[in-house]
C-alpha cells in the first residue's frame, strides 16, 4: 500500500472512482438508456419502453445481424487459418524469409483502416479479382484487418513454446505433420481461441474499412447503425448498439469460459497469456 | 532432423499469397491510382493539387492534433488509473481491471454515439437547456470542436495504456518501493523516482502505440460530425466514396499511410529495444 493516509486513499479512489464512472462506464450507460427511451427531451429520458430493441429485432436490422455475423465468422476463421498458418511456416521458414515474413504479417496494423477499405475497393473493382458489389469484398476486407492481430497472438505463443516435446517426439521418429497435429497445435489451442474470439468481436464492430468497400445488399450493423444516426434516429441506432455490445460480450464471456475452464485451455501450457500485445492494433 | 530448404518455403507460400493479394496489390493500386488523370487533366495533376490543397494542410494539421492531444490525455490519465490499480488497491479493483479489458474490445463509435446524443450541439443536454432557458444556442458546444473528438478519444484509448503499464508495474520488484518507503520517501516522490522510471519503456511504447491507433481513427470523428474536425482517414473517405475523387483520395491515402508507418516504424524500434533488455 502506497498511501497510508486514509483521507488521501479516500480523495484517490473518488477521483479514480470519477473518472472511470464518467469515461469508460457511462458511454455504456448512456447507450442502454437510450436504448430503452421512450423520448429524452429533458434531463432523464421519459419512460420506458422496448419499442427501440424490437425495432432493432425487425426485418431490416435483424438482416444486419444476420449480415455482421456471417462476415465475422467466415473472415475470423479466415484470419485465423491464415495467421496460424504463417506463424507456423514463419518459424521453420529459413532465416533470411523469417524477418520480413514476419515484418510483412504485422504490417495490417500499422495501415489506417480506411487505406486498407480504399486498396481493397480500387483492387477488386477491376478484372482479374472482381469482387467489387459482392459480400466477398466485406469478408476480404475485414479479414486483412485482424490478419496482424492473430498472427502476432499465435507468434507470440509460438515463442514461448517449450519446443522439447516437439524434439523428444521427433527424435522418436514422428513425422512433422503429427507433430504439428499431436504437439504443436494443441498446445497452441488455449492462443488459437483467444485469437478467434478477439477477432470476431473486432469483425462485428469493425467500420472504417467496412464503409468504404460495403455493397447496398451486404450492410453491417455498424454500417446499419451509422445510417440510422444519420437520418436522425439515434434511439434506434443505440439499441442496435446495444445488441451489438451484448453480442460481443457473450462472445468475450465464452472466450473467457473456454480460457479459465476445464479442457484443452489448462493442457496446453496456457499459463503464458500470450498475445495480449496484439489486440489493439487491430481494431 | 529439418526439412529441406525449398520445402520450407513452400510451406511459407499459401499463407504469403494470401497476404500479397489481400493487402500488398490493394496497397500498389492506391499508389498506382494516385497518378490517375483526374477528369481531362494529366496523369499524376492530383500530386501537386493536393499536396497544395490548404484544405488538406488543415486536415493534416488536425489529425497530428488529435492524435498528439489524445496521446497526452490517455497517458495523464491511464498511468493515474494503473498506479491506483496496482499501488492503491480497493475491493472491486479487479472487475475494473476487466471493465477496461472489455472497453478495448467495443466498437469505437459506441462513445460519440453515447456522449454526442447527450452533450452535442444539439443533444439531450441541450436541448433541455434551451427548453427551459429559451435560449437559441445550449452551453456545451464543445463535442463539435476538437476537444470533443479528443475527449471521445481519450476515453476509448485509455485502455491500451492501462492494460501493458499495469502489466509493467506488477513486474517492478515491490523491494525498491518497499525501502523507500520505509526510509520515508513521500508516496510522490516514490512514484517519481522508483515506479516510473521502472516502468519507462512499456508507457513509451504503450504511448507510441496510442498515437498511432489515434491518427488512424475513423470511427470515432464519423460519428462525432464535427464539421470543423476534418481529419485524413476522414478525407480519405469523403473523397473516395462521397465525391467519387478516386486519385485524390489515393493521394491522401499514401500521404497517411507515409506518416503512420514513420510512427510504426518508431514504435517496432521501441519495442524490439525493450524486449532486448
Amino acid at each position: 500500500m502506497l498511501i497510508r493516509n486514509a483521507a488521501a486513499r479516500g480523495a484517490i479512489w473518488a477521483v479514480f472512482g470519477l473518472l472511470v464512472l464518467g469515461l469508460m462506464a457511462s458511454p455504456v450507460l448512456i447507450t442502454l438508456m437510450l436504448a430503452l427511451a421512450r423520448q429524452w427531451t429533458s434531463f432523464l429520458p421519459s419512460g420506458v419502453t422496448g419499442e427501440h430493441l424490437g425495432e432493432a429485432l425487425s426485418a431490416d436490422s435483424l438482416a444486419s445481424f444476420s449480415v455482421s455475423v456471417q462476415t465475422a465468422v467466415i473472415s475470423s476463421a479466415l484470419a485465423v487459418l491464415l495467421g496460424t498458418w504463417a506463424a507456423l511456416a514463419g518459424r521453420s521458414a529459413p532465416a533470411w524469409l523469417r524477418q520480413p515474413m514476419s515484418a510483412l504479417f504485422h504490417l495490417p496494423s500499422a495501415i489506417p483502416s480506411v487505406v486498407i477499405g480504399l486498396g481493397v475497393l480500387i483492387a477488386f473493382s477491376t478484372p482479374p479479382l472482381l469482387l467489387n458489389g459482392t459480400p466477398a469484398i466485406v469478408v476480404a476486407v475485414q479479414t486483412v484487418m485482424v490478419l496482424a492481430f492473430t498472427y502476432s497472438n499465435v507468434h507470440a505463443a509460438l515463442e514461448g513454446l517449450d519446443r522439447q516435446q516437439a524434439l523428444v517426439a521427433s527424435s522418436l521418429g514422428a513425422s512433422p505433420a503429427r507433430i504439428l497435429l499431436t504437439v504443436t497445435l494443441p498446445q497452441l489451442l488455449p492462443s488459437i481461441g483467444a485469437a478467434a474470439g478477439l477477432s470476431l468481436a473486432l469483425c462485428m464492430g469493425e467500420l472504417g474499412a467496412t464503409m468504404m468497400v460495403y455493397p447496398a445488399s451486404w450492410r453491417t450493423v455498424p454500417v446499419s447503425i451509422f445510417t440510422a444516426l444519420d437520418r436522425g434516429e439515434v434511439f434506434l441506432a443505440a439499441a442496435m448498439t446495444l445488441l451489438l455490445l451484448l453480442i460481443t460480450l457473450v462472445i468475450l464471456a465464452l472466450l473467457a469460459l473456454v480460457r479459465t475452464g476445464r479442457g484443452p485451455a489448462r493442457r496446453g501450457g496456457g499459463r503464458r497469456r500470450a498475445g495480449k500485445e496484439g489486440v489493439g492494433l487491430a481494431a | 532432423m529439418r526439412a529441406p530448404t525449398l520445402r520450407r518455403v513452400g510451406w511459407a507460400a499459401p499463407p504469403l499469397a494470401a497476404l500479397l493479394i489481400l493487402l500488398v496489390y490493394p496497397m500498389l493500386q492506391v499508389v498506382a491510382t494516385s497518378f490517375d488523370a483526374v477528369g481531362s487533366g494529366a496523369p499524376g495533376q492530383a500530386w501537386p493539387t493536393v499536396l497544395g490543397d490548404p484544405a488538406v494542410h488543415r486536415a493534416l494539421l488536425t489529425t497530428l492534433q488529435v492524435a498528439a492531444m489524445t496521446t497526452l490525455g490517455c497517458l495523464v490519465l491511464g498511468v493515474f488509473l494503473a498506479l491506483v490499480l496496482a499501488y492503491v488497491p480497493f475491493p472491486g479493483a479487479g472487475a475494473v481491471t476487466r471493465l477496461v479489458e472489455a472497453v478495448i474490445s467495443f466498437p469505437s463509435f459506441l462513445i460519440p454515439l453515447a456522449f454526442g446524443t447527450l452533450f452535442g450541439p444539439v443533444g439531450i443536454v441541450n436541448t433541455a437547456i434551451t427548453g427551459t432557458t429559451g435560449a437559441a444556442e445550449g452551453p456545451l458546444q464543445f463535442m463539435g470542436s476538437v476537444h470533443g473528438v479528443v475527449l471521445a478519444e481519450v476515453a476509448y484509448f485509455t485502455p491500451f495504456i492501462v492494460r501493458p503499464v499495469l502489466a509493467a508495474f506488477q513486474r517492478l520488484p515491490p523491494d525498491q518501493i518497499n525501502a523507500a518507503s520505509s526510509l520515508g520517501a513521500h508516496p510522490g516522490r516514490i512514484v517519481g523516482q522508483v515506479i516510473l522510471p521502472g516502468a519507462y519503456p512499456a508507457i513509451a511504447g504503450a504511448g507510441v502505440l496510442v498515437f498511432m491507433l489515434a491518427l488512424n481513427e475513423f470511427g470515432i470523428i464519423l460519428f462525432t460530425g464535427a464539421q470543423d474536425v476534418v481529419t485524413l482517414p476522414l478525407m480519405v473517405y469523403t473523397r473516395a466514396i462521397v465525391t467519387f475523387d478516386l486519385p485524390g483520395a489515393s493521394v491522401i491515402a499514401c500521404l497517411q499511410a507515409a506518416v503512420s508507418l514513420l510512427v510504426y516504424f518508431a514504435y517496432s524500434r521501441l519495442f524490439v529495444r525493450r524486449s532486448g533488455r
